[in-house]
């Protein structure tokens, strides 16, 4: 005899303990690199740069000139991801949906890999990069819609048939530009960007997805009665009182936003999008207002850390990010759909 | 007086289809129709342009005279609750949260009241209270329904539709479902195959076929020998049962089609 109540993580406890591991993660995490720093230092350096002290030691800059950014960026971009993941997943209510299905993120390496190999948007200087992928992410996002809206509809099953197809069509773009430059360096660069990386890390660059993850995570947080019920379906929804067609539009945009920024600052990560949610479901059931921070804070966690192994794996190199995720994600999603009885949207 | 639900000229289909046209419909506030006919008839998508999940091809639905196009989708949802034939719920979701969407309609987005008593109330009206911690996809497919039929409840609605509720029931939850849906007071429309549960456990019935409404009315007059043959191909036969002094309709096929 199954026991018929599933087990459910008390919501309270879990998110203040994952709020605590975050705020501990944050400065412990800019220890770990290719020249190691004590956590006493590391912890000195935090409290000093966050009381107003200059940046003056070689130590400090270090930690908190080139690490702490990356760790901050990881932490809003693993949240990102995840609640983009969340987005994606309930709008086609399916469990295999990832923030990259929708076509936006090969839009984005489309842009980003025409101002690697053909140098255009060089006028941007260091944001070249970043304004490709958004600038790519901004029109695969709208074809994507265009396209599934001129064809029936945002419907689960014409979005997702849209979006691979687009998508396909993006990568191949996208390949197509490397296979042309004639400098393997342009390859190899093109491939770090896609398989994600956080390298690049600035401070400045931190205001925009953070303010692009808080505005979704608000919006997200009234909207998620009717996230519920979308995800019975439409006719359910509908039944309940949900503008189904209104609100498929508004989430479009949304993972659009998301994806595009996340993506542009740090390149196509794969596997968080994917996972957490599910991870986030498990632990406190599938209705959005518990799962949602859930799955934020899990994904900061776990993109904090995974970007911290990218760092110490084969150093002084950076390992690309997704390969991190992919060899961490994989095992853990097999143990998911092994489980006895987790079933998102579907029979399977 | 308005009629609780009034179906003009209503003409529907699925696509642009039209399956059924010209049905004309009045309900009383607290009355029980079900609605019988062949497979294909266009049963479930009259039910769905009455509910207002598809835009009727021509006429108007109304709801205490408000036409339900001029109806916003919440106030529609809250007058008004549907219980479809096929719904797969989300894993993992409690009986109680799925009974807890019924407050959708009713819920601000900023409010931090979720209305549990409603939900508390709907669980106890269908004696489910013990199964509020049950995950949905633990549940039997008579179970399923009375949730659905809970959740109709927590969104206040006085007025339930529902498509084959007796559907992959088995004979004594098929009485039980009928009964509790019947002891609940609302005004009910229901598409139902099974003849004789229509004439039992509702007042009036509707003959959908030959894409028209073929007879309203209560249920003797519309379960007629002529009017059953007519839509189905069968023989009927109602008869009084030896204990209970109960009709039941009783049915053979054609003389010529015996297969037994």
């Amino acid at each position: 005899m199954v026991d018929p109540a599933p087990r459910r993580a008390p919501l309270v406890p879990l998110l203040l303990i994952a709020v605590i591991a975050l705020v501990v993660s944050l400065p412990a995490a800019t220890m770990f690199g290719p020249a190691s720093v004590s956590f006493s230092d590391v912890v000195e350096v935090w409290r000093g740069r966050l009381a107003g002290d200059a940046v003056t030691t070689p130590v400090e800059r270090i930690v908190w000139n080139i690490r702490a950014p990356r760790v901050v960026l990881a932490a809003i971009v693993g949240a990102g991801l995840a609640v983009a993941g969340t987005v994606v997943q309930t709008l086609v209510r399916n469990p295999l949906a990832d923030p990259y299905l929708l076509g936006v993120s090969a839009g984005a390496s489309v842009g980003a890999t025409a101002v690697i190999t053909l140098g255009v948007l060089a006028a941007a200087g260091t944001w070249a990069l970043s304004v490709g992928a958004m600038l790519g992410a901004v029109i695969a996002a709208t074809l994507v819609f265009g396209v599934a809206l001129a064809q029936g509809g945002l419907t689960p099953l014409r979005l997702v048939l849209t979006g691979t197809v687009m998508a396909a069509a993006f990568s191949a773009v996208a390949s197509y530009l490397v296979f042309r430059s004639s400098e393997p360096q342009m390859a190899q660069g093109v491939l770090f960007w896609l398989l994600g990386s956080l390298a690049r890390a600035s401070w400045e660059q931190v205001a925009l997805p953070l303010m692009v993850l808080l505005a979704s995570l608000t919006l997200l947080w009234f909207l998620r009665g009717w996230l519920d019920g979308l995800l019975s379906g439409a006719d359910v929804a509908t039944a309940l009182g949900v503008p189904v067609v209104r609100l498929r539009v508004l989430l479009f945009v949304l993972q659009a936003v998301l994806v595009g920024v996340m993506v542009a600052i740090a390149g196509g990560i794969g596997f968080v999008g994917l996972i957490v949610p599910h991870m986030a479901r498990l632990l406190v059931g599938p209705l959005h207002a518990r799962m949602l921070p859930v799955g934020a804070l899990f994904g900061a966690l776990f993109l904090v850390w995974v970007d911290v192994a990218a760092r110490v794996l084969a150093p002084p190199q950076d390992v690309p990010l997704s390969v991190v995720t992919g060899i961490v994600g994989a095992p853990v999603f097999l143990v998911l759909l092994g489980r006895r009885r987790y079933r998102f949207g579907g029979e399977s | 007086m308005n009629a609780h639900l009034e179906a003009r000229g209503v003409a529907c289909g699925r696509g642009r289809r039209t399956v059924v046209a010209g049905v004309d419909l009045r309900l009383a506030r607290g009355s029980r129709l079900a609605v019988v006919g062949p497979n294909g008839a266009g049963k479930s998508t009259l039910l769905r342009a009455l509910a207002g999940l598809d835009r009727p091809h021509a006429g108007e639905v109304r709801l205490d005279g408000i036409p339900l196009g001029e109806l916003g989708a919440r106030a529609r949802a809250r007058a008004l609750a549907i219980v479809s034939q096929h719904e797969t719920p989300p894993a993992d979701l409690l009986v109680q949260e799925l009974v807890g969407l019924g407050r959708l309609p009713h819920r601000s987005p900023w409010a931090t009241d979720d209305g549990q008593e409603w939900t508390e109330r709907a669980l106890a009206r269908l004696d489910l209270t013990s199964f509020a911690t049950r995950s949905v996809d633990q549940l039997s497919g008579g179970e399923l329904r009375r949730v659905l039929v809970a959740r109709a409840l927590a969104q206040e609605a006085d007025l339930l539709m529902l498509d084959e509720p007796t559907n992959h029931l088995d004979l004594r939850h098929q009485h039980e479902l009928l009964a509790t849906i019947r002891g609940l007071g609302v005004t009910v429309v229901a598409a139902i195959h099974d003849l004789d549960l229509a004439q039992r456990y509702f007042d009036q019935v509707a003959l959908v076929h030959g894409g028209r409404l073929a007879a309203v009315g209560t249920p003797e007059e519309v379960l007629s020998t002529e009017l059953v043959g007519a839509a189905f191909g069968v023989r009927s036969v109602r008869v009084r049962h030896p204990e209970s002094g109960r009709t039941h309709l009783l049915v053979e096929p054609w003389p010529g089609e015996e297969t037994g």
